[in-house]
């Protein structure tokens, strides 16, 4: 499938026709409603809250936000911002709730340190992986985003980014910068390997109100299985490397002298073993 | 635009983020309206403590409301429902339809169209 953001910028892919079609289509309304209900319920707001949405175009997840039943802590307030002056002026029609912005995320998030309780943003920040001039990269306006993202929650906020990488790659550019702007991050995926697979990054700043590491998030949730890479990669970069001079070293090169046909001399239980030392 | 966001919405300038004042941004032109929403009073107490009185005080000075008390309701002055009331007929039912935002620093104006504020940047000021 051809992936709009591989066609134009943002804001002129989402014209009048593309935003009209968008937002009236009853398989893409779906989709967005299960993903903002699941995004609700990793960031587990207790009460009204003041939420940022990233990327809100015509405002299909803002419209739950203000819907959020009283017993499961809403309704919320939101603003939200969007590049795309055509999806704005969808969400005008349909008289959403929320305060909106035009407005590119990319450059970065215009709103005092500590302003928001949540940030929620359902398939927008994949655009940020793609430059459209020559004086912006991908990794600076993924910076700007994540850096102005992380001043403008509160210390103990949630933020949960549900995107469409493109390849392996663009998921661990995005990652890696939001860990870098210092937030506490982890990744949950639902339906993984299927052709409906969703990502969500899930973002704490300061703890995120949890009493444990990240994986807290998840706590109480079915069917979550959590995976730590960080106990593997800690792994790999204890486990020891073989160190010149040392016996594996030495065989490792004699390995490779064989295998360029040249003369190596036979192992043996002396290789690489320490001289004794002689006054 | 509702007035709770202006008081926490800054310059998006770069440099100009990092100085005094460039908040609160300034309505020049503005020209209000009232739509109705439904009053939360957990809401109101919970963002509060956040808001910047006095930015709100000159923000509400700019509009033309009466003035506001010296000091930022606290503790029992929030159990007061004509208190939240008022609190929430100026930050969340007053909008600003038209008008522009003004950057005390750097001058650079905001347009405000229909209610939706203009915060895209020239690339040679991001």
């Amino acid at each position: 499938m051809s992936r709009p953001e591989d066609i134009l910028p943002p804001d002129l892919f989402y014209n009048d026709n593309e935003s009209r079609k968008y937002t009236t289509s009853s398989r893409i309304r779906n989709i967005q409603a299960d993903m903002t209900y699941r995004a609700l319920e990793l960031l587990d707001l207790k009460s009204p809250s003041f939420i940022l949405d990233v990327g809100c175009g015509s405002g299909l997840s803002g419209e739950i936000l203000s819907q959020e039943e009283p017993q499961n802590g809403g309704p919320h307030t939101w603003v939200g911002m969007d590049v795309s002056p055509s999806m704005l002026d969808v969400a005008l029609q349909r008289e959403v709730d929320g305060d909106l912005f035009l407005a590119d995320i990319g450059q970065g998030v215009p709103f005092r340190p500590g302003s928001f309780d949540a940030a929620i943003s359902i398939s927008a920040i994949q655009w940020l992986c793609n430059a459209e001039t020559s004086d912006v990269s991908p990794e600076g306006r993924l910076k700007r985003f994540f850096e102005g993202l992380y001043a403008s929650l509160r210390r103990g906020g949630r933020a949960v980014c549900q995107f469409y990488p493109k390849n392996d790659i663009q998921r661990g550019m995005i990652s890696g910068a939001a860990v870098k702007a210092g937030f506490g991050a982890g990744m949950l995926e639902d339906d993984p390997g299927t052709k409906n697979a969703k990502l969500y990054l899930v973002l704490t700043v300061g703890g995120g109100g949890l009493s444990g590491d990240i994986t807290g998030v998840v706590n109480g949730m079915d069917g979550v299985n959590v995976l730590d890479a960080r106990r593997k990669a800690a792994e790999v970069n204890n486990a020891r490397q073989p160190r010149k001079g040392d016996r594996a070293w030495i065989m490792k090169k004699k390995d490779q002298q064989e295998k360029k046909g040249k003369v190596v001399k036979q192992n043996s239980k002396y290789t690489g073993r320490k001289r004794r030392i002689v006054f | 635009m509702k007035v709770i966001t202006a008081n926490f919405v800054t310059c998006a300038v770069k440099e100009c983020k990092t100085t005094a004042t460039s908040f609160p941004l300034h309505f020049h032109d503005a020209e209000l309206e009232l739509q109705e929403v439904d009053f939360q009073p957990e809401f109101i107490r919970n963002v509060i403590p956040r808001i910047d009185w006095e930015g709100l005080r000159t923000t509400a000075n700019e509009l033309g409301f009466p003035s506001l008390p010296e000091t930022k309701p606290e503790g029992d002055a929030l159990t007061n429902e004509q208190t939240l009331k008022d609190l929430h007929r100026l930050l969340l039912e007053t909008q600003v339809m038209e008008g522009k935002l003004v950057c005390g620093t750097c001058g650079h104006a905001y347009a405000i169209k229909e209610g939706i504020a203009n915060f895209l940047l020239p690339s040679h000021l991001v």
